[in-house]
């Protein structure tokens, strides 16, 4: 237990001393004058002007485009893999309605696998498709983010920076190389980077086993850094060549909140309010801490259905205790929930065990932050996300005391809030919508693995994980199916775009207007009592909003499980 | 205010130019981030870390045995048991049919059935009662949570101490050594949280079951 509370401290203490640098870091990239020579010549190739400044519409659009044709090149290599490359293993191609879902889910961020690594997908693709749309995808949040910060940071201006620049020094400065290096220290200890895709092995008992494997580590590594999640395997960061010791667990977690972590510290710098930046990354970690409290306690107190029949949970000097279906025990239950509480906030979506096992109020955790979205949140959505929450904040705030609400020195006005509700509303309206809709849907009984509660609690876990763009799963449903397939690619398309854009939308009014001086009316938002008003508002809104779903699946079973009921 | 409305309109539409570098894009960073990117990456680690890179494989006696951070399927007395796994494989009989293929590292997958699922508590209490028929123990004795529950994977590689100082008797017995030779064994085997700090104190299933192979066979030379 001590052990577990020192290692959750280690953590934290080291994820703050790395947010300084990541951020001065990350600020350069988005503010440097000059370009480097590889980037010129980038530039050259694309035939674009970088010092053209694009209006937020201009900016949206070629982000939107060009993930457009990203994701069309992705489809293409999983319809014809077979065709592609010389795979020992044969693997097929993926149908068109698997490969929609896949591309999809790697374009968006999301990362929500309806197949299974090993047994569905050649190395070319695990590179060509999947190792690229994660490192595109997460290059484009990271611009979509400096647009953002650029357009608050900015007063009487038309443009919001050059998409193309943003997105070309992102890959080359930020993380292409930070994902070698740590892919490096990943291969040290122990997950493989190879062209080889098994070796075949016997056992001590004279059996053959045949261990997959591949270029593991450089995906890997952009699936954390770019808070991506899709497993190389099917069980992704349980399976031990994906995450082989408690080091790359830890390294895996660090690198999820990495860059989310630090935009905080960008933003601070960029619109030089360092207090807000801090303001922010202390409400994302109050937030997670919450989470993490929840899922140990949980985690660690095991399951009492199975205390009845003989297995021993407790912790002693020889055994970890607490639940351990479906984990591993280099993690055991402790660095299991740290990990459950960071990949759901950062809505990487990787696991290093599997969700659907968890207890109850275990499996709660994950469902509930990603419902919130914005603890921590993905790679650079996620402070557009809580920034989303500041203003309706600040909004409300400004109603309760009857003045016209300020941010940032800038007035929030009709036209601001309703591109915040829209961005607040999307989210929620694809989550119960689908899962309404599949609960309706008569094929789904026959993708559930459990029964009761829990089989509403893994078709609502689906529809949350694809609209927050997380992408982990409760894994026993079968999801791959036209319906399930399709409508998930929905609600990952509506999860991304529908809030991306609006708040670009809001990044350039914002840009457009004056700076207004502070006067004594003005509520400052980089204080203690705004954090603890923003984290209100996000938990009382996502609270109002899907409670009743969480009664319905994780409540009601907790409740039946203390009740000694199986399903 | 008209001339404000003509400037928009004469402005160039916001797509201009744009298809271009779209689909330029599109392909040129598919060739960076998807090619180019991963085998620089495995160019340096096989180089670097060759044997990580290639999997971990360990070979005893010319032959390659397994991986040594991958568990494998182990049920002879003589054997340390690892925990249970719930990965299935193609029947080798009927290819048209899935059967039970613990620890199939081709072919990964948990049980993701939930606390209150009627089939985990059955299998667990199934699999409580062979544990304790198996290792001579009572029929109240309490049973580490780790030798009756699926790992994530189906391929965890590792044991509690506690698993393991229980399942010592049964493998003394059934290799004809002394139990406290076994449990020293599993002392000098034991890992420590890594750096003093990181996990649980482990054991790896395949390296003690190597250890003992390899303790026969120096007895058996002598």
């Amino acid at each position: 237990m001590i052990n577990d509370l020192m290692q959750f401290t280690l953590f934290v203490l080291i994820l703050i001393a790395l947010v300084v640098p990541m951020g001065m870091w990350l600020a350069r990239t988005f503010s440097s004058p000059s370009h480097a020579r590889l980037e010129r010549l980038t530039y050259k190739v694309l035939g674009i002007d970088p010092e053209e400044r694009m209006s937020w519409k201009r900016y949206g659009m070629a982000l939107l485009l060009s993930n457009a044709a990203m994701m069309g090149l992705g489809y293409l290599f999983l319809r014809i893999q077979n065709l592609l490359s010389f795979d020992p293993l044969g693997r097929s191609a993926q149908t068109p309605d698997l490969a929609f879902n896949t591309a999809a889910s790697f374009v968006t961020n999301t990362n929500w696998q309806s197949y299974s690594g090993e047994t569905s997908l050649s190395n070319f693709s695990q590179m060509a498709a999947i190792t690229f749309l994660m490192m595109v995808s997460s290059a484009t949040g990271l611009a979509a983010v400096g647009g953002f910060i650029r357009g608050l940071s900015r007063k009487n201006a038309s443009d919001i920076g050059n998409y193309w620049v943003d997105f070309t020094r992102c890959t080359y400065r930020v993380l292409v190389p930070l994902s070698f290096l740590v892919a490096l220290i990943y291969v040290w200890q122990g997950i493989p980077q190879t062209l080889d895709s098994a070796a075949t092995v016997t056992t001590l008992e004279g059996a053959k086993q045949q261990l997959v494997m591949g270029p593991v580590a450089s995906l890997e590594s952009i699936k954390h850094l770019g808070t991506n999640g899709g497993g190389f395997f099917g069980v992704n960061a349980a399976h031990p060549y994906e995450n082989p010791t408690p080091l790359t667990n830890l390294i895996h977690m660090l690198s999820m909140l990495l860059i989310p972590g630090s935009l905080t510290y960008v933003f601070g710098t960029v619109l030089m309010r360092r207090r807000q930046g801090w303001a922010f990354f202390a409400a994302y970690l109050v937030m997670l801490i919450g989470f993490l409290v929840i899922v140990y306690g949980f985690e660690s107190a095991g399951n009492p259905l199975l205390t009845a029949v003989g297995a021993d949970q407790r912790y002693t000097a020889t055994q970890f205790g607490g639940n351990l279906e479906g984990k591993e025990l280099r993690f055991g239950a402790g660095q299991t929930s740290l990990f459950v509480a960071v990949t759901t906030a950062g809505t990487t979506g990787s696991v290093n065990a599997m969700h659907d096992s968890l207890t109850p109020i275990g499996g709660l955790v994950p469902i509930a932050e990603m419902m919130l979205n914005n603890v921590f949140g993905g790679i650079g959505v996620g402070l557009i996300n809580l920034i989303t929450f500041a203003i309706l904040t600040v909004f409300l705030v400004g109603m309760m005391i009857g003045r016209t609400p300020e941010f940032l020195g800038k007035k929030i006005e009709a036209r601001e809030m309703k591109l915040v509700m829209i961005a607040v509303l999307a989210h929620p309206f694809s989550i119960l919508g689908f899962t309404a809709l599949a609960a309706i849907f008569p094929g789904t009984l026959q993708s559930l693995n459990n029964l009761g509660p829990h089989g509403f609690s893994e078709v609502l876990y689906t529809y949350v994980s694809g609209t927050a763009n997380n992408g982990s799963a409760f894994a026993g449903l079968n999801a791959n199916t036209p319906f399930f397939n399709t409508t998930i690619g929905f609600a990952m398309l509506i999860g991304r775009y529908l809030t991306l854009m609006p708040m670009l939308a809001v990044a350039g009014a914002l840009a457009a207007k004056k700076t207004i001086p502070e006067g004594p009316g003005t509520l400052s938002t980089s204080s203690a009592l705004f954090t603890g008003l923003l984290v209100f508002v996000v938990i009382a809104v996502g609270g109002l909003t899907f409670l009743p779903s969480l009664a319905l699946g994780p409540i009601a079973e907790q409740l039946l499980m203390g009740a000694h009921q199986t399903f | 205010m008209r001339q404000q409305m003509q400037s928009v309109r004469q402005e160039a539409p916001v797509t201009a130019g744009l298809v271009r570098p779209v689909l330029i894009s599109a392909g040129f960073f598919m060739v960076v981030t998807g090619l180019v990117y991963p085998l620089v990456t495995t160019g340096v680690s096989q180089m670097l870390f060759h044997r990580q890179a290639q999997g971990s494989i360990i070979t005893e006696h010319g032959a390659d045995v397994g991986s040594a951070i991958i568990g494998q399927w182990f049920t002879e007395p003589k054997y340390f048991h690892p925990r249970p796994s719930v990965t299935t494989g193609t029947d080798p009989n009927d290819s048209s049919k899935t059967v039970d293929q613990p620890y199939n590292a081709a072919n990964t997958s948990g049980s993701n059935l939930g606390s209150t699922s009627k089939k985990l508590v059955d299998a667990v209490t199934g699999r409580v009662e062979a544990y304790r028929k198996e290792n001579g123990l009572g029929p109240t004795d309490p049973v580490p949570v780790d030798a009756v529950t699926a790992s994530g994977s189906g391929l965890d590689p590792d044991l509690s101490v506690a698993n393991a100082r229980i399942q010592a008797k049964r493998v003394a017995v059934a290799r004809g050594i002394p139990e406290q030779q076994v449990l020293t064994l599993l002392d000098t085997h034991t890992h420590g949280p890594q750096f003093g700090m990181l996990g649980y104190p482990r054991l790896n299933v395949l390296e003690v079951n190597l250890a003992l192979d390899n303790l026969a066979l120096h007895t058996s030379g002598k």
